[in-house]
This record gives structure tokens, sequence and C-alpha cells, in this order.
């Protein structure tokens, strides 16, 4: 027996991850040496800690590869995904800084949490095998549970949180057992192993797989909101602090994306004809129904929370099409979601003031005039809600439809654009608001932009109209990717 | 030699139906022969106990459940260190390293605790007294 399983280029690829759990700890024990019951320092150590878990991240692709035996995969998908989310958290740090002074929480839980979730993520995207595939989901789901009710005695966030996570434990046991009968039934873990035991001679019975394969897509489909799984996502999103609800639609969605691409177009590639119907359905139910629930919302956090339904529909499309086009395009509409959400739910932030108070759409009206570049940057980030061309929004729906219709799924694509058009209403009526009204009780309250908010805005707003009008840069790289992942 | 699962098998069922007949036989017996006695003293939920004096049904406070998921915790986690002895020989010093990190762990998280005033019995609320 080997003394040492652990090899230095295993502990390279998992560089991201341990410098992420190693500075959530750190974090944890700081606070009780400091003795202040909210710091900045927390949040620039969490800062640190992100950008040295990107580095490690890019240094690990430079040394990609399988990582202990096999169990996580680093390569250019796993790199896409890990980068993305953990863009995402600082994304996500630099509103908080503001929200968590406003509302006299305490700083260093919430931004260990953050980490572990974000280190969660990190392991998701690069496992390769189910049951790592399983830890990080937990890993990432137990923090965000705990973050979703940050705040305490709010009575909102604990509905949120207990929602939350009685909800996610079942989604989270479903897909467990999906993972046991795949082992019953195959024999093997390994996303890989799976693949060559479906398609060999050998491959076991359509009904145990086909059942395990639904299992885990319902688990999956909880965590990325897809309908009919949805039916947390507004309380949670409406209860949760304004920036971690930014987080939720971006860090763990994507992370669960993810998985869920590598899982169904490796392992369950040969079954592919049987789930597409599923996965088609889905994609179809999303759309329709995040669509038409926002038309109905005055809240905003809950609009924005039916939307990220609706945008999940999108991305269900891209994997309906089973072809690597398919993935590419996932990959880069999730990239350009996660830019534009989390910066809308910062204006959301800067807007909503002590005690979440103006959280409503007609509280946006007339922000134009007091605020000239917070209603600018929302309306970029509309924009690419929308889709309207030179953002990122745009070339990511593109690309999906464009996939889909390459793999022949021509009513999926009619009824996705109508569905485009119809969303266009409801992002237009806070365009409206904010340019066409005079300013309410809420804009005249509105606090001046601080240093970490108006970065919390320029950056998403950047990369939006970055990933608009340069979309080759982005694609390219995620078309490689997703070649590699087979 | 057994052969198939049946008659492997035949010795469990064996004991099964002896134990199911010795417990069903001995309760018939004593509820054929036993006397009954009826009275309020032996309705009582001890019969030659403390006599009750109130409903079970109160308010605790909240730190009785903190120590006792404090205590299931680390219990858990100390539980890890039996397999690890068993097999330390054989996997040297990767065994010693990740036993050091999980260790390292499990003794942030008590400091944590501990300076949080998770442990101070007479302490009010946590996160006020910092305040």
């Amino acid at each position: 027996m080997p003394g040492n399983f652990a090899t230095a280029s295993d502990v390279i690829r998992f560089l991201p991850e341990i410098i992420l759990a190693v500075m959530g700890t750190l974090l944890m024990i700081l606070d009780p040496l400091l003795h202040r019951r909210s710091s900045n320092a927390f949040g620039h150590l969490s800062i640190l800690a992100l950008a040295g878990a990107l580095g490690g991240a890019i240094y690990a692709y430079l040394n990609g590869g399988p990582a202990f035996g096999g169990m996580l995969m680093v390569d250019g998908f796993a790199t896409f995904f890990g980068v993305l989310v953990i863009v995402a958290g600082i994304l996500t740090i630099l509103p908080s800084y503001r929200f968590l002074a406003r509302q006299g929480a305490e700083t260093s839980e919430y931004h260990a949490l953050l980490l572990f979730s974000v280190a969660g993520q990190c392991l998701m995207v690069a496992a390769n095998d189910l049951i790592m595939v399983f830890i990080g989901l937990e890993i990432s789901s137990i923090s965000s549970y705990i973050l979703a009710g940050y705040l305490r005695e709010d009575k909102r966030a604990n509905e949120a949180s207990l929602k939350y996570f009685l909800l996610g434990s079942f989604a989270t046991a479903f897909f467990l057992y999906g993972v046991a009968l795949i082992y019953g039934s195959t024999g093997t873990i390994n996303l890989a192993g799976v693949n060559v035991v479906l398609s060999g001679p050998g491959a076991p019975s359509l009904v145990f797989v086909g059942v395990a394969a639904a299992l885990m897509f319902v688990g999956l489909g909880f965590k990325v909101s897809a309908a009919p799984f949805q039916v947390w996502t507004p309380d949670v999103y409406q209860g949760a602090p304004t920036p971690i609800s930014a987080f939720l639609s971006a860090g763990p969605k994507a992370a669960a994306f993810a998985v869920f691409l590598r899982i169904f177009t490796t392992a369950f590639a040969p079954i592919g004809h049987g789930w597409e119907p599923l996965v088609w359905a889905s994609a179809l139910l999303s759309m329709t129904i995040g669509n038409f629930a926002a038309l109905q919302q005055s809240n905003i956090k809950r609009m924005l929370a039916y939307s990220s339904i609706a945008h999940a529909g999108y991305v269900l499309v891209a994997l309906t099409a089973r072809s690597e086009v398919g993935t590419a395009a996932a990959m880069f509409y999730l990239a350009a979601y996660a830019f534009m959400n989390i910066g809308a739910f910062a204006v959301v932030s800067h807007l909503s003031g002590k005690g979440e108070r103006y959280q409503n759409i007609e509280d946006f009206s007339g922000l134009a005039q007091k605020q000239p570049l917070a209603a600018a940057m929302f309306s970029i980030f509309l924009l690419s809600l929308i889709g309207v061309p030179l953002t990122g929004g745009f070339f990511g729906k593109f690309y999906i439809f464009k996939a889909a219709l390459e793999s022949h799924l021509v009513w999926l694509t009619v009824l996705g654009l109508l569905n485009s058009a119809v969303a266009a209403y409801y992002y237009l009526r806070i365009l409206v608001m904010m340019y066409m009204r005079e300013p309410a009780e809420a804009t005249e309250a509105v606090e001046p932009l601080s240093p970490g908010l108006r970065l919390a805005l320029i950056v998403p707003a950047i990369g939006t109209l970055f990933l608009g009008i340069f979309p080759n840069w982005v694609l390219d790289f995620a078309g490689k990717s997703s070649v590699l992942l087979k | 030699m057994p052969t198939s699962y049946t008659e492997l098998y035949f010795p469990v069922l064996v004991q099964a139906l002896i134990a199911m007949g010795l417990a069903g036989g001995l309760l018939t017996a004593s509820y054929i022969l036993g006397k009954r006695v009826r009275n309020r003293v032996k309705d009582m939920p001890y019969e030659s106990g403390i006599v009750p004096t109130g409903d079970a049904r109160q308010r605790f406070s909240v730190k009785f459940y903190l120590v006792a998921m404090l205590f299931i915790l680390f219990d858990i986690e100390a539980i890890f260190l039996y397999p690890w002895v068993v097999v330390y020989r054989e996997l040297k010093m990767f065994a010693f390293v990740e036993m050091l990190v999980f260790v390292i762990l499990i003794l942030s998280g008590f400091f944590y605790m501990w300076k949080k005033g998770a442990l101070d019995w007479s302490g009010t609320d946590l996160s006020r007294r910092r305040r």
C-alpha cells in the first residue's frame, strides 16, 4: 500500500478549494479575537481569499488533469465554472459592505460562510465522480441555507432559510437516491465509467438507469430552480439578504448547471434520447412559468426570482440540444447571466434602504434624476436580461437558440423566443419607472453610492458589455472546454 | 454443506420461530394466569416512585439544546479517531498528516465556539454581549 495518497499534482489541482477552506476557517478564528461586532476587515480578507483562489484556479488549470485518482477533473470546463463562481463571490462581497453595516449584522460568519459556499461550488464543478458531486453540493448548499437566514431577527429571512433548508435537503436526498441506483446498476460512480457501462453490451435495464437519471434530474432541477421544482425560489430570494439573493442566482446556480451538464452529457449520454423529453418539458415549463409569473410581481426581488426561473429555462434549452455547441452556449449564457443578475441585485440592494424597506418596482421611479450612474448601470443589466444586442444576454440567447435549431428543436426555439418577447415587458417597466417618472419617497431617501457599490455596479456592467461586444473570446474557450468534456 | 439460500437461512427461520413462540407463550401465560389489580396508584407513571408534580411540556432554555448539539458534534468527530488508530501503522505519514488537518479543524471549531461564549452557562444572548 502506498504511504502517500495525495501527490503534489493532486494538491496543486485542489488549490482553489484549499485556499478557500483555510481562509474561511481563519475568518472564524479571527472573529472572536477582533473584539468588534462589525468590521470591514473580514470583507477585505475574503476578497483576498477569493483573489487567491482565482489565481489558484488558473494555476491548477495550467497544471490540469485528473486529481485524487480521477475523483476530480481539472479541465477547461471545471476552470471556466470555477472562475465564474469565484468572480460571483467577489461581486457578492462588494455590495455586502454597505449592506451589512446598514443592517448592523456581524460580518465574520457571513464572509466565512460565503467562502465555504464558493469552495463547495469549486468542488462541484471539478467533480468527476458522483460522490464528489454530492459532497460539493452539500458544502455549497448548507452554507447557502445559513446565509439565506443570516438576518436572524427578520421574519422573512427565517422563513426563507427554513423553506430553503427543508426543500433543499429533500432535493439532495433525491439526488443521492439516484446516485445509489446508478452505483447499484452499473457498479461505478465515476462519470466516464458510467458512460462506458451504459454504452457497452451488458448495459443494465433502462428502468433502473432511467429512474436514477430522473431522480438526479429532480435534485439538480431543484438546485437550478427549474420548473416544476421552482416553488422555493421567490420566497427565498425575497427573504434572503439582497447580496445573498444575487449570489444564489449566480454561484450555486452556475455550479449546479455545471454538474447538470457534466453528468447528463457524459455519464448519461448513451441514454440521451430517454432524458431529452424530460428536459424539453422542464425547459418550456420554466420559461413559461417564470416569465408569466414575473409579469404579476410588484416586489422587485420576487420579480428577479421569477426571471431567474425563466433564465434557468433558457439554459435547459441548451442542455436539450445535447451537443457540444449547446454546452458551450450554456456556459456562455451562465457567465453573462451571472454578471447581469448580480449587477441588478446590487442596484436593488443599494436602493432598498434600512430594514429592506424599498423593494417595490414603484420605488424605482425617478432614479435616473437622483442617481444617473446607478440608473444607467441598471438599464444595462435590464437590457441584457431582455437580450438586446451589444449585451451579453443577447449573445447568450442567440447561441442557445442557434444550438437548439442545429439539434432540430424548432418548437422549443419558437416557444423560447415568444417567451423572451413576453419577458421584455416586465424589464422595460422598470426602465420606464426610472426614466419617465418623478422621484418618489425611496429615490429621495437614497444614499450616495459607496466605493464598494460603485465597483459592484461598474464591474458587472463592463463584464456584460464585454460579453456583448467581444463574445468570441469567451465562446472560444467555452467551445474548446465543451469538447474536452467527453 | 448448505447450498441454496433457503438452506442457508433455515436456521435463522427456526430461531425466529422459537423466539416468537417463547415471547408469545410467556405473554399469553402471564395474561391467563396473572392476577390484575386496578386502582389509582397502579395507573401512575411510576408505581412506587415520586408523585408527578406537573406537565413536562415547559419551555427550556436554548442553552440545553446548544450543549446537546455541541456534544453530538464533537462526539461524532472524536469517533473518527478510532478507525484511524487501527490503520495508522499501515498508512504512516499520510494518515498522520490527514488526521492533523482534521484535528486542527476541530480545534479551530472548538476555539470559535468557546470564544463566542457557547460554553458560558451564565451568559446572556451570545450576539448581544459584544455589541
